[in-house]
C-alpha cells in the first residue's frame, strides 16, 4: 500500500521538497538495517529540528500512518525496518552537538549525532562519553538511547540508560516534552528510564542530554590467548571472582580472530582457540597492580601470549580489531545472522558448546564475539544467501540458540534490542502480567499504535518461517 | 541490461553493517542512505542482479560518489569499493543515455590527457589568459592556480643523486602536475636527489590514466597503461616514485607489471630516509590527507612522520583530516553544489587549526583547498608536502 500523494505533499510542506523521498526505487535502499530483516517504507522523511519532527508526527497521527524513527540503521534486530510501511523518520540531519558543559560534565546533543563524534568533541575537554557500542563510528546517540545500547566499556561504566540525564521527546500525538532525570537521584516515576530502550515504539527522541566522564589518567589494555573458548570463559569467571571489575573484558573465538586479523593486522594470535581483550583504567599505580593481578589469574587459567599495548596507537589497533569484528565476518561469508543473548557468566562454557553443536547440526559456521565480562554473547551464524534454502536453516539454528540461552537462565537481549527479530520470543521470558503492563504503557502513550508498529511486543499474527518471506535479503535472492 | 564488469563476489562482501556510513562525505552532508556507501553498493548489487531496473534518477547516486574510498579504508569486511565503483561506473556509462556534460568531460579528458602537447597548449592558453586577466574563460567551479612555466625533465632525462648514489628511481611526470604545479615536482625531485636517488624521467611516458578510470572510461585507461608499460619495460629502476596521490593509487591498482615498485613520494622518502635537515622553519602546519593516499594506498603515517621530523615545524591536526575536501578529480567541476557543501565542512575543520600552511599530496586537493581558503578570506597557504619538506634544506649555494 503506498502512501497517498496528498500525505506526501503535506510532508514536503513541512520539511521541504528534498527532504522527502518517495520514489519506489530509492525507497528500496531504506528497507534494511544491519540485521537481515527488510521492508520498504512508503516515504523517508528527514526533519531538521524538533518542530519539524512534531509536525511530521502530527501528520502521521492524522492520517494513521506508521512512524519509524531511524538513526544510522546499524541496528541488529530490525528495529528501524518499516515492517508496516509508513514513514521512515530519518534523524541523520539533526546532527548538531548543541552544548558541552565541561564543568557540569554534560552534553546536549541532537539525536543524529554519531556516538564517536560526541566522544571526539568531549575529548577536547578531557572528557568522554562512556557507552561505546562497537558500531560507534556510525551509530547515533538517538539510536543508542532507543536501544539502550551497551559496549565493551559498559561492564564497568554501565549502559546508555546510566548516562542519559534527560531527553526531549515527541509523543505519538505530536506533543513535545522534556523528560528528565536531570538530577543525579531520580525522584518520582523514572520516565526517562521507561523511554530509554523503548526502540522507537513510544516516542521519537529529539534531544538527549548525557553525562560525560573525566578521562582516566592511565589506561592499560592487554591481549591474551587461550587454547579453547572454555578455558577463556573460566578465566573470565576467575577474574570477576577475584573481585576485579575491569573497564572492559571481551572475548573472540578463533573464527572471528582469523577474520579480524585479515583486516586490522592487530597482532591477534590466529592459532589460539580464543582471545581475551582486557582493559583497566585509573591512576597509574592501581592500573599496574590490577593488571598484574589479572595476568596472574589468566595465566592460572591457561592464558598465554599476553601482550600489553605499549602506545595509544597500539591500544587503538587492538580495539579497532574488536570493534570491527562483526563486519569483518564478511570475509568468511557474505551474510550473518547475529544473536544477542545474556547468560550468567558461569554458564558461558556450557552455552558455547551448545551453540557450537547447533551450528554443527545445521552445518553452518558460527563465529562468537562477546562482552564476556557480563556474559553477553553474540553468536553469529554465517551464511551465503546465494546457497539455496539456507535461510530456513539459519532461522531454525538461531531460534534453537536463543532457546538454549533461556534454558541456561539467560535473557533474550543483552543490548541489541528486541526489534522485529525477537518480539515473538518475548513470552519465553516475560509472564503474561509483565506483557500486560507493557501493553498498558504503550496504549497510554501511543493509543493508535502508530509508533514503530510490529516491534518489541509479540505479534499474534506473526507465523514461523516469516523471516525468509520478509527479509530484505530475499530481494537479492530473486536473482537466483 | 548487462552489468558485467561489476563482479557479484565483490558486491557480496558487503554485509550491510553500516559501519562505513559516517565516513562517507556525501552521507555526512545529506544524511541519506542513498548517498552512502552501503546504499550505493546495494544499488549496484540490485542492478547487477536485475532486482532493480537501471534508471537515470538512481544513476545520480553513483555520480555523486566522490570515489574517495574512505568507505573502503574503514570497512572491516574488506569490500573492494574502489574496484566496485570503477566497474560500476563503466557499466553504467554503457547503460545510460548520453548526457552532454559527461560526454564533453570524457571526450575532453581523453583528448587532453592522452596528448601531452594539447594539455601543454591548454596550459599555455590558461597562463596567457591569466596574465592578461581574462580568467573568466577558464573558470570551472574551482579556480586554477596561477600558472608558471611548466615542469620539464632535465637534459638527458636524468637528475643525478646529490652525494652518494644509493638508488635509481623513475619519476612520474604525469599530465596535470607539470602544468598546474611545476613547483611541487621540482621540490619532489630535489628531495629525491637529496635522499641519494638518481631520478630517471621516462621519455615518452604519458598520462597514467587515473582520471579516465575514475570517470568510468576503463578502455581509455587501458590504452594509456599499455603505452606506458612498454616505456618502463626496458629500464632498471628501484621504484617508480609518484607525487600525486590519485596517480599513485591508480598505478598500484591498474599496472600489474609494476607490482610493488610504485611508491608515493612520502612512502619512498620514509623508506630510504632523508639527510638531516639544515634549516629550521618556524611554522604551524596542518595536514590534509589526500583520499587516494590515505584510503586507496593506506598511507597516513609516513607524511606525518616526515613533517614532524622537520625542526621548528608544529603539526596541528584538524578534525577529520581523513575526510575528503570535495575535489575528487573532476568531481568539483561535474558536481559543483555537492562539492561545495563538502568543502564547507572541510574549511570549518581546517581553519579551526589556525595553521599557517596546509599541506597535502595531490594537485586536485591543492586546488580545492585554495579555492575554499580564498572564499573564506583566510590567508592560510596551500603547499604540496614536497614543498614543505624541502624548506628544511637551505637552498644550494649558487
Ligand atoms: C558492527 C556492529 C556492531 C555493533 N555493536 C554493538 C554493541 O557493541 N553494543 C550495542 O548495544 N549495539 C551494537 N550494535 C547495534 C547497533 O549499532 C545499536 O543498536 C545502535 O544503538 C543503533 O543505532 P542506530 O543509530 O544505527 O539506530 P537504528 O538502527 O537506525 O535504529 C535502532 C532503533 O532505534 C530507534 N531509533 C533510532 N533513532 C531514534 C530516535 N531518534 N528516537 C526514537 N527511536 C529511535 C529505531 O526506531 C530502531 O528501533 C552493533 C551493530 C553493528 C552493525
Ligand atoms: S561497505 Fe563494509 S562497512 Fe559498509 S556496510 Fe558494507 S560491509 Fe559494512
Ligand atoms: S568513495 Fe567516498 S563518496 Fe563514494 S561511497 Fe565511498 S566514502 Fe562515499
Amino acid at each position: 500500500m503506498s502512501m497517498q500523494p496528498q500525505v506526501v505533499a503535506e510532508l514536503r510542506s513541512v520539511v521541504g521538497r528534498d527532504h522527502v523521498i518517495d520514489g519506489a526505487n530509492d525507497l528500496r535502499i531504506f528497507a534494511r538495517d544491519a540485521s537481515i530483516e527488510g521492508a520498504m517504507p512508503d516515504a523517508v522523511v528527514l526533519p531538521a529540528n524538533s518542530a519539524e519532527v512534531a509536525a511530521v508526527v502530527r501528520l502521521a497521527a492524522k492520517h494513521r500512518v506508521p512512524v519509524v524513527p531511524r538513526g544510522a540503521g546499524t541496528g541488529l534486530s530490525g528495529g528501524a525496518v518499516t515492517i508496516r510501511g509508513g514513514i521512515a523518520l530519518q534523524m541523520t540531519r539533526m546532527r548538531r552537538i548543541l552544548e558541552i558543559d565541561p564543568v557540569g560534565q554534560t552534553a546536549l546533543v541532537e539525536p543524529g549525532v554519531v556516538n564517536q563524534e560526541l566522544s571526539l568533541a568531549a575529548a577536547s575537554h578531557g572528557l568522554f562519553y562512556a557507552p561505546d557500542p562497537s558500531s560507534q563510528k556510525a551509530c547515533t546517540i538517538g539510536g543508542n538511547a532507543a536501544e539502550n545500547s551497551g559496549g565493551p566499556h559498559c561492564l564497568y561504566y554501565g549502559v546508555t540508560t546510566n548516562h542519559v540525564l534527560g531527553m526531549e521527546v515527541v509523543f505519538a500525538d505530536g506533543s513535545v516534552h522534556w523528560v528528565s532525570g536531570d538530577t543525579p537521584d531520580r525522584i518520582g516515576l523514572d520516565l526517562c528510564g521507561i523511554l530509554v530502550g523503548s526502540e522507537g515504539t513510544l516516542c521519537t527522541i529529539t534531544k538527549v542530554k548525557v553525562r560525560l566522564l573525566r578521562q582516566p589518567p592511565t589506561v592499560a589494555t592487554m591481549l591474551a590467548a587461550f587454547p579453547t573458548v572454555e578455558s577463556a570463559s573460566h578465566a573470565v569467571s576467575a577474574v570477576i571472582a577475584r573481585g576485579i571489575v575491569p573497564a572492559a573484558l571481551e572475548m573472540m573465538d578463533q573464527v572471528t580472530v582469523g577474520a579480524v586479523e585479515a583486516h586490522y593486522h592487530a597482532g591477534y594470535p590466529t592459532d589460539a582457540g580464543a582471545v581475551l581483550l582486557v582493559e583497566v583504567d585509573g591512576i597509574a599505580e592501581s592500573t599496574r597492580e590490577l593488571m598484574s593481578a589479572i595476568r596472574e589469574v589468566l595465566a592460572a587459567n591457561e592464558g598465554y601470549a599476553m601482550r600489553e599495548a605499549k602506545t595509544p596507537a597500539e591500544r587503538e589497533l587492538l580495539w579497532a580489531g574488536r570493534k570491527g569484528a562483526i563486519g569483518a565476518l564478511g570475509r568468511i561469508k557474505p551474510n550473518y545472522y547475529l544473536h544477542d543473548g545474556v547468560v550468567p557468566r558461569t554458564k558461558l562454557p556450557q552455552i558455547l558448546s551448545a551453540v557450537g553443536e547447533i551450528g554443527e547440526h545445521y552445518k553452518l559456521p558460527v563465529a562468537n564475539v562477546f562482552h564476556a565480562g557480563d556474559g553477553n554473547l553474540h553468536p553469529n551464524i554465517l551464511f551465503d544467501l546465494r546457497d539455496h534454502g539456507v535461510l530456513d536453516q539459519v532461522e531454525s539454528a538461531g531460534e534453537e540458540m536463543l532457546r538454549a540461552v533461556i534454558e541456561f537462565g539467560g535473557a533474550l537481549s543483552g543490548e541489541h534490542g528486541i526489534g522485529l527479530e525477537k518480539s515473538a520470543f518475548m513470552p519465553w521470558v516475560f509472564s503474561p502480567d509483565d506483557l500486560y503492563v507493557m501493553h498498558q504503557v504503550k496504549d497510554v502513550l501511543d493509543p493508535d499504535g502508530i509508533m514503530n508498529p510490529g516491534k518489541v511486543f509479540p505479534d499474534p499474527d506473526r507465523k514461523r518461517a516469516r523471516l525468509a518471506g520478509r527479509t530484505g535479503l530475499a530481494i537479492e535472492a530473486k536473482w537466483w | 541490461m548487462a552489468f558485467d564488469l561489476l563482479k557479484d563476489d565483490d558486491l557480496a562482501t558487503c554485509v550491510h553493517c553500516g559501519l562505513c556510513l559516517d565516513a562517507c562525505p556525501t552521507f555526512r552532508v545529506t544524511g541519506l542512505e542513498t548517498e552512502s556507501p552501503r546504499g550505493r553498493i546495494q544499488l549496484m548489487t540490485e542492478w547487477k542482479r536485475g532486482s532493480l531496473p537501471f534508471t537515470e534518477e538512481q544513476a545520480r547516486h553513483i555520480d555523486l560518489c566522490l570515489g574517495c574510498r574512505t568507505c573502503e579504508a574503514v570497512c572491516p569486511s574488506g569490500v573492494p569499493y574502489g574496484r566496485i565503483i570503477e566497474a560500476g561506473r563503466a557499466d553504467m556509462e554503457r547503460a545510460r543515455r548520453p548526457a552532454t556534460k559527461r560526454w564533453l568531460a570524457r571526450t575532453a579528458l581523453r583528448q587532453l590527457v592522452s596528448h601531452p602537447t594539447r594539455l601543454r597548449a591548454f596550459g599555455a592558453m590558461t597562463r596567457m589568459a591569466q596574465t592578461v586577466g581574462v580568467t573568466g574563460a577558464v573558470r570551472s567551479g574551482r579556480q586554477l592556480p596561477r600558472l608558471r612555466a611548466p615542469f620539464r625533465a632535465p637534459q638527458g632525462d636524468v637528475a643525478p643523486a646529490i652525494g652518494e648514489r644509493r638508488h635509481r628511481v623513475a619519476f612520474l611526470v604525469g599530465c596535470v602536475m607539470p602544468i598546474l604545479y611545476p613547483q611541487s615536482h621540482e621540490a619532489a625531485v630535489r628531495l629525491l636527489q637529496l635522499a641519494g636517488c638518481e631520478v630517471w624521467f621516462p621519455p615518452g611516458e604519458r598520462c597514467c590514466g587515473a582520471l579516465l578510470a575514475h570517470n568510468g572510461d576503463l578502455d581509455g585507461a587501458a590504452l594509456l597503461r599499455d603505452a606506458n608499460t612498454s616505456v618502463y619495460a626496458g629500464e632498471q629502476f628501484d621504484a617508480l616514485v609518484v607525487d600525486s596521490a590519485g596517480c599513485g593509487a591508480h598505478l598500484k591498482d591498474f599496472y600489474p607489471e609494476l607490482k610493488g615498485r610504485v611508491k608515493d613520494l612520502t612512502e619512498w622518502l620514509a623508506e630510504v630516509g632523508l639527510p638531516p635537515a639544515n634549516n629550521e622553519v618556524k611554522l604551524r602546519v596542518t595536514y590534509q590527507d589526500a583520499c587516494h593516499l590515505a584510503h586507496a594506498q593506506r598511507i597516513r603515517k609516513q607524511p606525518r612522520d616526515l613533517i614532524r621530523a622537520m625542526p621548528g615545524v608544529e603539526l596541528v591536526e584538524m578534525r577529520h583530516p581523513e575526510i575528503c575536501c570535495g575535489a575528487a578529480g573532476l568531481y568539483s567541476t561535474l558536481e559543483p553544489s555537492m562539492s561545495a557543501r563538502i568543502l564547507k565542512e572541510k574549511m570549518d575543520d581546517m581553519l579551526g587549526t589556525r595553521a599557517e600552511i596546509v599541506v597535502t599530496a595531490n594537485p586536485g586537493c591543492q586546488m580545492q583547498l585554495a579555492t575554499g581558503i580564498r572564499s573564506r578570506g583566510s590567508n592560510m597557504n596551500v603547499e604540496h608536502v614536497a614543498e614543505l619538506l624541502l624548506r628544511a634544506y637551505s637552498a644550494p649555494s649558487p
